[in-house]
């Protein structure tokens, strides 16, 4: 494991400190919602009343410019076979559901709802932070990514440059607004609002390095515990992102939370695109040449 | 189970993940699959209602499986105590205990009595009427017991009137077949649980059990609560570490408003109030309101001190020590009690402190038809709530039939300041208290209660200076001196809980209740607290942290009694006094300095009383508890599988169906709880249950609860945008099968209609919610978070409009766990059509106006 991203810590030299970030184990998440709302008290961040979605207890909907931290709920209904491709109203019409077990899925079959708690991934390769035009994006000292407020001048390169879509603009203000790992409670000495709210330390903060190394214990004692599709997310370095600051532990597969299943860093391709780009444009100009010159003669 | 931990507790359910984490297995039992069940090992859904036939069935479970705790139950519990002959258990009477009278719809008690003993309460009462509260409580703290030692035992517990023979033979029909059958959940569910609870008992293990208000809201929430207890007395699993059962209540600090009460019919520490005729003066007021034997046969030391707290150098020997100054109470004042006679005129004005009634209480619209029938109202709260606007904005005011113009309350709105503006404690389920410092001035206008009350005192006590008449002494004469700090002029808190704590003649701080005298030199708030600021040091506001000290902790905080974390610890040991096993040592007896010790939990127990002690046979008060006995505050220091005293509807739990049921009661004739308190008038009607013409009208299960994202009645939640937006609207759960059955469509609209009213809400559609196939039919459960209403950043219908007013007359709390409705798609009528809805329902149920 490296951690090293391409500015932190040498840019830093002497001031760097060890890289920052979060694990957060879903596994443990209660739902309660506690880290949305320390994160908007303590950085001020508008309410975002989007109304009831129905979608499960999550009427937050995602993360934005206005929601730094997000909790998803998932109800699933474990095997799936009965229901595939149909809502469960269909499912009772056809009369599968009926007898159907409601039980936890540590149990072996039935339901279970998942929650957890999204955020900003901080990423090694951070692609919002390379395409900023104003170096309002920048990789602070403890290796996180921070937008700052007074330099951003609403641009937007960095929001189709995020993978996860977490970058957003603020409607009103023009400029975009996510999670700063509280850097400044991190200057302090302090850890982040959110994983000091969280009740059952589902949202641990820490030096990543050590966070992986939890992780990978807490991983391996669900599997055994016969959680078979528990998997860590963004705790490899040799994923599309180079591994994240803020990784997770999953019940299952990322997509069932809304999550990329393969992120990858959005500059990943821009040297073959513009080497593409390049060849394109001298095709082009061959061809307009070969035009001109063919036009003389 | 009766619990949503998870989502209601969620600060404290670290410690189940915590725990979880550890090995423990975590089982939920409850209607709903919340975010509890989502943590847990195992869910079993139940329908609502039905917990004492789940408890019941695993009591039986514990007699067929041979998993009783023998040594336990033998030493410290009342099952070798032999009853009267002349008891006569609910088989042989249809669902009655003997004793029923039902020209009063109350039990005569003598027969549920120990053989040998008078057959009377303390009091000399023989009946348990509980609306008459002052003495009912009297019985609740056990009969008179010369000695301290049931007449009657049979050691064996083989004779057939002993109480272990009686819970055998009362439970016997409380098979896994019958849990099934009542509750709805699979029987090898219910028998997985039975298992796993028992195989968790014993010498080496513990189990807990939580609840919360989904075992309290019932017509039989206090029997729901001694069934846990029997199961528990059973397994051995009070008094020992890791085991126990805990409460969670409702909200921040209602444990410490019970101990130093906010409730109508106690005094502080659990003492009944006076009742005018049967206790003129102090002398008889101790004598009916005994035990001798045990924590309560000091009772006298306990109310002088307390008198000597509230009026100092007037309280002497010579007048009583004041006991005269004590109000007197004679009937029913309870919450509802109090607002039916506001609906009827009596009552003149409300002081409304850190409540919502027209949102948080049954039958929203009685309430608000109550408070308009008040001269003065004032609420003191962080926002004007639904009761603060009741004159104003209503459902009534929408339907037309209530104008503003013709209501004549005077309302008063006070802003309170919030828990992190004021000095205070906080007791949570443990009886541990917890110091909160001020962190910040109230803003504005707004002040403490105590700030409040101190200065109404004050100003009353203006008004009535220099009077002559003697009704104005109790006022005159209070000790109302606290300290004044900071620039509002604010009541030392910290006095008050000097005051609390308790002092010698030559003013230092007592020790514990030990040292209370009932000769008035000594004064003291609160019995139970004596000790909080021992050493002048406000020992509740101790931090010091768990990493610091070992897991009892006993640096952070305070408990009562005497700093206690564990209740009843003796039992933690054997009878000899040895731990039951090294895996669960905690207090034991150390022979060689002739006392107990501990892991550092004080033992709740006298210190040098040794196992084998056996009292002199006139012994009273603690004198009177063998070295045996742990459960100190009964006159037997026994624990209680058999209640012959202090419960109005039964010495045993009992199953009955709600109030209002689909289902008929496959256990007993008698139906409902048949000393419910029911309230026959237009404003409340009830629906009729299963078999009765009219009850296909509401086919469905109804149940309230509350969300992670709100609190209580929304006043603290509704108007604070951060949690507003997470829950917005007012919705319902139901399963797909009921929304294919009524045509619900997810993320649609709904109405709710009782014979009460009719609400509407957000559908939503979910597998959280599961029919139970009860008596060959599916039960189908409408779920109802209750904490929207009229005002505030998020509106919406409060769930509670639809319940009626159906109480445990133990405690009278309403039944708003369970009730039954019908639901139907689309929003509910506007304007008057919304009362012709509500009419046409009550004409085709055949409920009458």
């Amino acid at each position: 494991m490296t951690l090293e991203t391409t500015s932190w810590p040498s840019s830093y030299g002497e001031a760097a400190k060890p890289r920052m970030g979060f694990f957060t184990d879903t596994s443990v998440c209660i739902g309660c919602k506690a880290c949305e709302v320390a994160c908007k008290e303590w950085n001020q961040v508008p309410d975002s009343m989007q109304g009831f979605t129905g979608n499960s207890y999550d009427n937050t909907i995602d993360l934005g410019a206005d929601t730094w931290r997000h909790v998803a709920f998932i109800e699933q209904r474990v095997p799936a076979g009965v229901l595939d491709g149909a809502s469960l109203v269909e499912a009772v019409q056809r009369g599968e559901a009926v007898d159907g077990g409601v039980q936890t899925y540590q149990e072996g079959d039935g339901f279970r709802w998942l929650m957890a708690s999204d955020v900003c991934k901080h990423c090694t390769h951070a692609a919002c932070l390379e395409v900023c035009p104003t170096g309002a994006l920048f990789r602070t000292e403890f290796g996180t990514v921070v937008v700052q407020e007074d330099v951003c001048n609403g641009c937007g390169y960095c929001v189709p440059a995020c993978p996860f879509g977490v970058l957003d603009k603020r409607e009103d203000d023009g400029r975009v607004w996510k999670c700063t790992l509280c850097y400044d409670r991190l200057k302090d000495d302090m850890e982040p609002a959110c994983a000091k709210a969280c009740p059952t330390n589902s949202i641990q903060f820490g030096e990543l390095s050590e966070l992986r190394e939890r992780a990978e214990h807490r991983l391996a004692h669900l599997q055994g515990a016969g959680q078979q599709h528990a998997q860590l997310y963004l705790a490899d370095d040799d994923d599309g992102v180079g591994g994240a600051g803020a990784f997770f532990l999953l019940l299952d597969k990322p997509e069932v939370y809304g999550l990329p299943p393969d992120p990858v860093d959005t500059r990943r391709d821009l040297g073959t695109i513009w080497a593409a780009t390049g060849a394109a444009a001298l095709a082009l100009g061959a061809g307009l040449a070969a035009a001109v010159w063919g036009g003389e003669r | 189970m009766g619990s949503n931990m998870a989502e209601q507790h969620p600060v404290g359910f670290q410690w189940v993940v915590e725990a979880k984490e550890r090995g423990a297995k975590v089982i939920h039992v409850d209607p709903r699959f919340t975010r509890t069940s989502a943590m847990a090992d195992l869910h079993v859904p139940i329908r609502p209602g039905t917990d004492v036939a789940f408890l019941g069935g695993i009591v039986h479970y514990i007699f067929e499986h041979d998993a009783l705790f023998e040594e336990y139950v033998r030493r410290f519990t009342n099952g070798p105590v032999i009853i009267k002959p002349e008891f006569r258990d609910t088989d042989d009477a249809s669902g009655f205990f003997s004793g029923w009278n039902p020209d009063h719809s109350a039990y005569a008690i003598e027969t549920w009595g120990y053989a040998g003993t008078s057959g009377e309460t303390t009091a000399g009462k023989s009946e348990q009427q509980a609306d008459v509260s002052g003495e009912a409580a009297h019985g609740a703290h056990g009969m008179q017991l010369p000695g301290g030692e049931p007449p009657h035992l049979d050691e064996s517990m083989q004779d057939e009137h002993c109480v272990l023979q009686l819970v055998r033979r009362h439970f016997s029909r409380y098979t896994p077949e019958l849990v099934s059958e009542v509750c709805g959940c699979a029987r090898e569910d219910f028998l997985r649980v039975a298992a796993a609870l028992c195989d968790n008992s014993g010498r080496e293990r513990t189990s807990a059990v939580v609840y919360s208000v989904g075992w309290t809201q019932h017509t039989i929430g206090v029997q729901n609560i001694r069934a846990a207890s029997i199961v528990q007395l059973l397994l051995g699993n009070i008094g020992r570490p890791g085991g126990g059962i805990l409460a969670l209540r409702g909200h921040a600090n209602i444990q410490g408003s019970t101990d130093i009460p906010t409730l109508y019919d106690i005094l502080p520490g659990y003492i009944p109030m006076p009742h005018p005729q049967s206790h003129p003066t102090l002398d008889t007021f101790v004598e009916l309101n005994g035990p001798d034997t045990g924590v309560w046969g000091d009772l006298r030391p306990y109310i002088v001190s307390l008198l000597k707290a509230w009026w100092g150098g007037a309280a002497t020997e010579d007048n009583d020590f004041c006991f005269g100054y004590l109000p007197r109470i004679n009937g029913d004042h309870s919450h509802y009690a109090m607002m039916l006679k506001m609906l009827d005129g009596g009552v003149k004005g409300m002081f409304c402190v850190g409540q919502n009634p027209t949102v948080g209480s049954a039958n929203s619209k009685l309430m608000r038809l109550a408070l308009a029938k008040l001269d003065w109202l004032v609420v003191r709260d962080f926002q004007p709530i639904e009761t603060a606007m009741f004159w104003k904005d209503s459902p009534e005011h929408e339907a037309g039939e209530v104008r503003t113009e013709d209501i004549q309350t005077e309302v008063f709105f006070l802003p309170a300041a919030a828990h992190t503006e004021k000095d205070g404690n906080f007791t949570n389920t443990q009886r541990l208290l917890q110091w909160h410092h001020k962190a910040v001035e109230p803003p504005g206008d707004s002040r403490s209660e105590l700030h409040w009350i101190y200065y109404l005192g004050k100003a009353i006590r203006e008004k009535v200076a220099g009077s002559t008449d003697p009704k104005d002494r109790p006022i005159l004469d209070l000790t109302w001196d606290y300290p004044l700090v900071g620039q509002h002029g604010e009541p030392d808190a910290e006095a008050v809980l000097q005051e609390i704590s308790g002092k010698a003649a030559d003013g230092s701080f007592l020790d514990s209740y030990d040292d209370l005298k009932g000769d008035g030199s000594t004064s003291c708030g609160s019995w139970i607290h004596c000790g909080i600021y021992k050493d002048g040091v406000n020992q509740s506001a101790r931090r010091r942290p768990h990493t610091e000290q070992n897991w009892i902790a006993r640096q952070w905080g305070w408990a009562w009694p005497k700093d206690v974390r564990i209740i009843y610890n003796r039992a933690s040991a054997d009878a000899d006094g040895n731990p039951w096993s090294e895996r669960k040592r905690y207090v034991w007896w150390d022979a060689g300095e002739g006392k107990w010790t501990s892991l550092g939990d004080p033992p709740d127990f006298p210190a040098t009383k040794a196992p084998d002690y056996e009292p002199p046979e006139d012994a009273t008060k603690m004198e009177a508890i063998r070295g045996d006995k742990p459960f100190t505050l009964h006159p037997d220091g026994r624990g209680w599988l058999f209640a012959p005293t202090g419960l109005v509807d039964g010495p045993l739990p009992a199953h009955y169906e709600p109030q209002e049921s689909p289902f008929t009661n496959p256990l007993y004739a008698q139906r409902q709880n048949p000393t419910r308190q029911v309230f026959h008038r237009p404003e409340n009607p009830y629906h009729p249950s299963d078999g009765e013409p009219g009850a296909d009208v509401f086919p469905f299960v109804v149940t309230t609860y509350r969300l992670t994202e709100h609190h209580t009645a929304g006043g603290m939640s509704r108007t604070v945008p951060y949690l507003a937006e997470l829950q917005p609207e007012f919705f319902c759960e139901i399963s797909p099968q009921l929304a294919v059955q009524r045509g619900l469509e997810h993320g649609g609209w709904a109405t709710i209609v009782t014979a009460r009213q009719a609400v509407e809400a957000r559908v939503v559609v979910t597998d959280r919610i599961k029919p139970l196939k009860i008596q060959g039919r599916f039960a189908h459960l409408v779920g109802l978070p209750y904490h929207w209403g009229g005002v505030g950043i998020v509106k919406g219908d409060s769930a509670n409009e639809l319940l009626p007013l159906a109480l445990d007359n133990n405690v009278h709390i309403s039944e708003y766990k369970v009730a039954t409705c019908d639901i139907r798609p689309g929003r509910r009528p506007r304007g008057p059509a919304r009362l012709a809805l509500v009419e046409e329902y009550r004409m085709r149920a055949g409920v009458h106006q």
